[in-house]
């Protein structure tokens, strides 16, 4: 099989981190890092506004633009909350024409892969943002914020910083090893970092040291990599086996699907949330896919019982068709089910499994081509042999 | 026991005469497939596929030009890549990869089509029907 960059997942990884250049420490913890950072490029005019995850109210919390400085002191960009893959909502501001003022927009790694992805399939555009990411130690599940968060924050941050995983985490989140973002103009290095205390910065790109300079920051070449992200690699991997586990091909077929979503409510709540399930009209929401009457009762002549409402794995299994190859294994799919389909997790499993027949990792880079949407002349033999 | 049934889609510029051509010299090939013309194998969209399971058929196969021949240049191409991934989602889920077929017919090609229809038609049969719902 051929395989169109030649490069396998581990050497993806080699190969992104390779990308940071240069790096500061700032003694304050990540999010009063940034807030200081984002006002001094307001304070510029180097960027017009700010795109990030803040705090809303008590308990509550969702992405927010904001232009008056003032407002900064609401965002938490770090807080581990998803309330929405970010990568969605930026492609809502951008897709029919590019942002015109510069805009500083934080976001994970995953939020930031979907964001590529969507402009592959022309959703999105990225002129004049600049991309603030992190190395990500996962998100907790979005009920967590009504729900205890304070609680698990100090357990989060301490596996965090020593590379672990935390159990509160999404599954998703779990077993993701591409939590290093590729494509960001400024990393901030959370994981393997006292994160109470101090926060380093790695720029990692030349525009990222073009909106830096005249800020007050030293930069110096960046130090070696943290252990704590191989052994957070390490212990994400070890998760697999229980996150993906149950999805087995044999454990699966026919009846096995049909017990997974026996108690999906059909709401399609998880192809809202998810980045890359994009169309404005969803084909499955379709009039022409209820079934009729006439229909209804030629099944019932032939198959002697019918679930309702009709169309369940049609659903699912359709939209898996239409995602994996861009899914960036982010978990909003399952966090927003309502009766706790581990959605994410089957779709986590598959998504890795095509994209590995063409040698892609979605959203890895933005310049790359979906591979459903080109082709090798000679590749693929075994069809039509 | 009825015949499993198959969906077959058939571009219009080569396979589709292929299937004319085996009808014309009266070779032998299954009653079980309906034939639905496409004008090439790069229309059948993943939906297409399963929305002939959903409404029955237990197996599907999808026939094109050979490469090089697409009456659209490439459509064969994005077809093979796209059945591809379809039929690797299919063996990931436990559901059987053979159920969905592509392959390639030219517009002669009557024998080699009556050909791929009996293998599609036997293979289908000893799988069995497919429930999708
Ligand atoms: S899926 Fe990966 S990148 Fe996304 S939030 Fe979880 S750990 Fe971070
Ligand atoms: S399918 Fe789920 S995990 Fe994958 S990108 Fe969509 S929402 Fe994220
Ligand atoms: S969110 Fe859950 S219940 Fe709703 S359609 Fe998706 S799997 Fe079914
Ligand atoms: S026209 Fe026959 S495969 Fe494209």
């Amino acid at each position: 099989m051929h395989n169109a960059r030649g490069t396998t997942h581990e050497a993806y990884c080699v190969e992104r981190e390779a990308l940071s250049m240069k790096q500061f420490q700032v003694p304050r913890p990540p999010d009063d890092a940034l807030r200081d950072m984002l006002a001094s490029l307001m304070d510029k005019g180097k960027v017009g506004g700010v795109f990030a995850l803040a705090q809303t109210g008590e308990n509550s919390y969702s992405y927010a633009l904001i232009t008056d400085k003032k407002l900064l002191d609401h965002i938490v960009p770090t807080l581990p909350l998803m309330p929405a893959n970010a990568g969605k909502m930026v492609s809502r501001l951008t897709m029919l024409e590019p942002v015109k003022t510069p805009i500083a927009v934080i976001m994970r790694p995953c939020e930031l892969r979907a964001l590529f992805e969507l402009v592959k399939l022309e959703q999105a555009r990225l002129d004049n943002l600049l991309f603030i990411s992190y190395t990500c130690g996962g998100v907790l599940e979005m009920k967590t914020a009504k729900d205890g968060l304070q609680l698990k924050l100090e357990e989060y941050w301490k596996q965090v910083k020593t590379g672990g995983v935390s159990e509160d985490m999404r599954d998703s989140c779990r077993v993701c090893e591409n939590f290093v973002p590729t494509g960001a103009d400024i990393t901030l290095t959370l994981v393997g970092n006292d994160n109470g205390k101090q926060t380093t910065v790695q720029v990692n790109s030349e525009k990222g040291e073009e909106f830096l300079a005249g800020l007050s920051y030293e930069l110096t070449e960046a130090g070696p990599e943290l252990e704590a992200l191989d052994s957070m690699r390490k212990k994400r991997a070890e998760q697999k086996p229980d996150v993906f586990g149950q999805f087995a091909a044999e454990e699966l077929g026919m009846a096995g699907l049909t017990a997974l979503f026996g108690r999906c409510i059909g709401c399609h709540a998880c192809g809202r949330a998810c980045p890359v399930c994009y169309c404005s009209s969803c084909h499955f929401e379709a009039a022409e896919n209820e079934f009729d009457p006439s229909t209804l009762e030629t099944e019932l002549t032939n198959r002697g019982a019918l679930r309702l409402p009709t169309g369940t794995l049609y659903y699912q299994i359709g939209r898996l068709f239409h995602v994996s190859i861009s899914c960036v294994g982010c978990g909003m799919c399952s966090d927003v089910c309502p009766v706790d389909i581990p959605v994410a997790s089957l779709f986590a499993k598959l998504a890795g499994s095509v994209q590995g027949m063409f040698g892609y990792v979605s959203g890895r880079d933005a310049e790359e081509k979906i591979p459903t949407s080109t082709f090798e002349m000679e590749e693929l033999e075994e069809i039509g042999a | 026991m009825k015949e499993p049934t198959i969906v077959g889609f058939l571009c219009n510029w080569c396979s589709y005469e292929g299937a004319d051509r085996a009808g014309d010299a009266r070779l032998e090939y299954p009653a079980n497939i309906r034939t639905v013309r496409v004008m090439c194998s790069g229309r059948v969209e993943p939906e297409f596929v399963l929305h002939a399971f959903r409404e029955g058929a237990s197996g599907v196969l999808i026939l094109g030009c050979h490469p090089g021949d697409c009456h659209y240049k490439m459509g064969n191409y994005k077809a093979r890549r796209r059945i591809s991934l379809l039929k690797k989602t299919l063996e990931q889920l436990g559901i059987e990869p053979e159920r969905v077929r592509l392959d390639w017919v030219a517009a002669g090609e009557g024998e080699r089509f009556a050909k791929v229809a009996n293998e599609m038609a036997d293979t289908i049969k000893g799988l069995g029907p497919l429930e999708l719902s």
